[in-house]
């Protein structure tokens, strides 16, 4: 029963995460935080925290840590499934038209559509992960003022580097990671 | 024979390779295969690879393991395709696997969890300079559409709580009609 939850919620990630990378996060929070017991919140940024320094698609990655962590081997290799089955179906199918046809004006009309949307998906997504980061909680606090100045000052100083020379994500968050030991054993 | 196994074999070690170098996932795996199947291996030209970019693009799912199913299909059909998705999905699964091991351990050391808290800020960064970078390129457009679908659509995920994989059905609806009308416009 928990196989076949997994295969389903990672076949709808699947399914519905368009426009790649980030697009699948705010769907894989929706599916394995909001409407699933399966991980925390601090779970999912440390999940978010390790795809990014790790190979792979975030989708992939998830659905094997979520699989993992609910139902052993056998639940990282079924979500992982049900998180490639809609893109093989879909992209062949897409495929077979295009060797047939060349030229989808349909399909570029419904990304052309979709991508605003999915810009507000992630920037929402991001936001939550930023608060968890910031006030160690989900939502926004009633008391505005327990600030994690630490993270504040990372989360600034990585966005200038991205911003003004372009610097590798990865480097940003090796720098991240490295400043976090150096600051939190000195505070 | 001997040589539709060597095909077999090129796809499987060559996908198995890029995914194992695409550190953040998404749109990076391009022009590595790119690199691999246009300019090494001459088994796609230059403008196909544009089309199957852009397939891979508006399908479902990662970019990477689309792009990677519609190189595999034109190589060698759909075995060549589960190939190829074998290939991409293996080396995330493995070291997803390897690392959510030893999570739990890994979580309570100090000095990871400093990490962890830093690179988490570093995330944030990352996405927010994504989302930066998206919400320009839908500006410079200087249309009003896609402006309205992304403000509602931040408004309907981020205070109102509306389910995402809706919001992705009407907006896709909407840009669908979209084309439709300006393909009769033209006509």
């Amino acid at each position: 029963m928990t196989l076949l939850k997994l295969f389903w919620s990672f076949f709808q990630i699947g399914l519905f995460s368009i426009g790649g990378g980030y697009a699948a996060m705010p769907l894989i929070q929706e599916q394995v935080v909001d409407l699933h017991p399966w991980l925390t919140m601090t779970q999912f940024a440390d999940i978010m925290t390790i795809a990014e320094m790790t190979p792979g698609p975030i989708a992939i990655n998830s659905a094997t840590f979520v699989g993992i962590q609910v139902a052993g081997l056998p639940g990282a290799l079924v979500a992982t499934a049900g998180c490639v089955f809609p893109s093989c179906v879909i992209v062949m199918t897409l495929a077979f038209v295009y060797y047939r046809f060349r030229g989808l004006t349909v399909v570029q009309g419904v990304l052309a559509g979709l991508r605003p949307a999915v810009i507000a998906m992630i920037a929402s997504a991001g936001l939550s992960l930023l608060i968890l980061s910031v006030y160690g909680q989900r939502s926004l606090p009633a008391d505005l003022t327990g600030i994690n100045y630490i993270s504040v000052f990372l989360f600034l100083a990585g966005l200038f580097f991205l911003r003004k020379w372009k610097l590798n994500p990865i480097w940003v968050m090796a720098g991240a990671g490295a400043l976090g030991i150096l600051l939190y054993s000195i505070f | 024979m001997k040589q539709a196994k060597g095909k077999y074999r090129t796809l499987f070690l060559s996908t198995l390779q890029l995914s194992a170098c695409t550190f953040g996932g998404g749109f990076v795996i391009i022009p590595l295969m790119r690199r691999k199947f246009v300019e090494q291996l001459h088994w796609i030209d230059e403008q196909e690879m544009l089309d199957l970019t852009a397939i891979a693009q508006s399908s479902p799912g990662a970019i990477a393991v689309n792009a990677s199913i519609l190189v595999g299909y034109h190589a060698a059909g759909i075995s060549g395709a589960l190939v190829t998705v074998l290939g991409t999905v293996l080396p995330p699964l493995v070291i997803i696997s390897v690392i959510s091991l030893f999570y739990q351990a890994f979580r309570d050391n100090v000095f990871v969890s400093m990490a962890m808290n830093g690179m988490l800020a570093g995330v944030a960064a990352v996405i927010c300079d994504v989302v930066i970078t998206m919400i320009q390129g839908v500006l410079k457009s200087k249309r009003v559409l896609p402006v309205l679908v992304m403000i509602g659509s931040f408004m309907a995920v981020r205070f109102f709580n509306v389910n995402i994989i809706l919001i992705i059905l009407v907006c896709g609806i909407l840009g669908a009609l979209q084309t439709d009308r300006r393909g009769k416009e033209a006509a």
